[in-house]
């Protein structure tokens, strides 16, 4: 079982007082009937699926009842980074540098 | 060298010691007509039946770890082909009927066993959708029939028809014809027959990157084995095909998560056949070794971890104590996890992809043991023609932007 930091809440619980929200920062289109068939398949049913660090959406049902983002390592299930809905996703990458120099 | 009763006595006279291996141990050649990735269950039949149907032998099949180590090794080993709609019944009865007669055509004992399935009710709704399903299916030629909890219970006397538990059993669905078979020697039986026809299985050989050309068509796959050439590529890698389509550039409708099942004592012959149940997800029947083979739902969220959330697993085995209240007291002995690709409707891919000679055989989810050798076949005439077998026609990649969904989430059975 995961152990999740609401960063609402600002403490970690464990996974049973989430839903788990599919992929994050896909972005309904702002005008849907001008995309194309392939366009709309691609938002509605594609996904990235990675092998890797994946950002993804959490609410904490059973907590403040609140959506929030999280980036995962999907091989090894460890939570990276969790962050407000709305704010964009954290750089992995710079952090890591930050840290070492 | 063939499995028959002269063998087995005339083997038995020399202790057993003259037996060949049974499939070749290839190393890659630089080039074939056709490259199958993913030495699971439908990888090899695919590879089995493009020799065998479409004269198609110089084919390789490669297999990063060991073959039929992912999902062809984890699984439950239930077989069923009581889906809803008329294309789903199609497909997987195909594959029930090439069950029915797989040891002989494969020469080798898959222990293909039609013991029953039965799929319980527990409320209105679940006796609403089982008794849909059942019609739909004698309408499509498919044997399911409505039972009773009476009758359930006759059926299976280990299960508890109680009607003070707290999801009692208020019917079921039963196909006599669905069962078990053997996961391993599905795997190892295909691989003996297409390695027979002179198919090339890789092992510990992943593919790395897929070579185009200018036009864009496939050209070949790089491996940890180094570059092999062909001009027609069937992915078949179950968790992985989004990872292994990535490499060409195609995106998936596709998500990963791990399914979990678990494996108790060994005890004398109890279980008479399949029982599952999709409301409090937990299925359980008997292996022919006496272990309780315990099937769990999904994890919530997707993975590559081939592992799952202990509570999945927990959840499952309280639904199981409450049906089956006999087995309360028995230890459990192994649980793992497999990574299965699920698609939005529950159904899978079989076909073409926007990448010429590149295609594509995923999907199956939570339950594509069944479809092993259907599956297989399917993908094996898809591959030769490059136009899809008629019963794998409706369920190409195209479905999605077509929106000619085949929704078949209620039996899909494992609640995701």
């Amino acid at each position: 079982m995961l152990l999740i930091a609401c960063p609402y809440c600002g403490i970690e619980r464990p996974e049973i007082e989430f839903r788990y929200g599919g992929e994050a920062h896909i972005a309904r289109p702002a005008d849907p009937s001008a995309l194309t068939d392939g366009e709309w398949a691609n938002f509605l049913y594609f996904r990235s699926n990675p092998k890797g660090v994946v950002a993804e959406r959490w609410r904490h049902a059973f907590g403040c009842g609140r959506f929030f983002n999280c980036l995962r390592d999907t091989v090894s299930d460890k939570i990276l980074a969790v962050y407000k809905a709305g704010e964009a996703r954290p750089d992995l990458a710079a952090d890591e540098a930050g840290r070492g120099a | 060298m063939r499995f028959s009763l002269a063998n087995v006595a005339l083997q038995a006279l020399s202790h057993n010691s003259g037996w060949p291996e049974q499939w070749r141990n290839a190393e890659p050649k630089a080039a074939y007509d056709a490259v199958i990735i993913g030495a699971g269950g439908h990888g090899l039949a695919t590879a089995y039946y493009l020799a065998k149907e479409h004269g198609l032998s110089n084919v390789a099949v490669l297999e990063k770890g060991w073959l039929g180590g992912g999902n062809t090794g984890r699984n439950t080993t239930i077989i069923r082909s009581n889906y809803l709609w008329e294309e789903s019944a199609a497909l997987y009865e195909h594959a029930l009927k090439l069950w029915e007669g797989l040891s002989q055509e494969l020469n080798y004992n898959v222990m293909y066993s039609p013991r029953g399935v039965m799929m319980l009710a527990h409320n209105t709704h679940d006796v609403q959708v089982g008794k849909r399903h059942v019609h739909a299916n004698r309408l499509a030629g498919v044997d399911n029939e409505w039972l009773s909890p009476e009758e359930a219970k006759a059926f299976c006397p280990l299960l508890n028809v109680a009607r003070d538990i707290r999801y009692p059993v208020v019917g079921a669905a039963l196909q006599r014809r669905g069962g078990t078979a053997r996961h391993d020697a599905v795997a190892w039986g295909y691989a003996r027959a297409a390695s027979a026809r002179g198919v090339d299985i890789i092992q510990n050989c992943e593919a790395t990157a897929i070579r185009r050309d200018a036009s864009g068509a496939v050209s070949g796959v790089e491996t940890t084995r180094g570059a092999i050439a062909a001009k027609k590529i069937g992915v078949v890698a179950a968790g992985h095909t989004s990872v292994v389509m990535a490499m060409a550039g195609v995106r998936m409708p596709l998500e990963s998560y791990p399914l979990q099942a678990l494996v108790s004592e060994p005890v004398k012959p109890m279980m008479p056949c399949v029982v599952m149940s999709n409301t409090i997800h937990a299925y359980m029947s008997q292996s022919d070794k006496g272990e309780l083979v315990i099937g769990a739902g999904t994890d919530a969220y997707i993975s590559y971890s081939q592992t799952g959330g202990l509570h999945i697993a927990n959840h499952t085995l309280e639904a199981i104590c409450e049906l089956f209240p006999t087995v309360r007291r028995m230890r459990m002995l192994r649980n793992w996890g497999g990574i299965v690709d699920v698609t939005p409707d529950r159904s899978p891919i079989i076909g073409s992809t926007p990448v010429p000679g590149l295609y594509v055989n995923c999907g199956w989810g939570t339950g594509g043991f069944k479809a092993t050798p259907g599956s297989g076949h399917v993908f094996a005439h898809t591959i030769a023609r490059g136009e899809p077998h008629p019963l794998a026609a409706p369920f190409t990649l195209d479905r999605f932007r077509s929106g000619r969904l085949i929704d078949e989430a209620a039996a899909a059975a494992v609640a995701h």
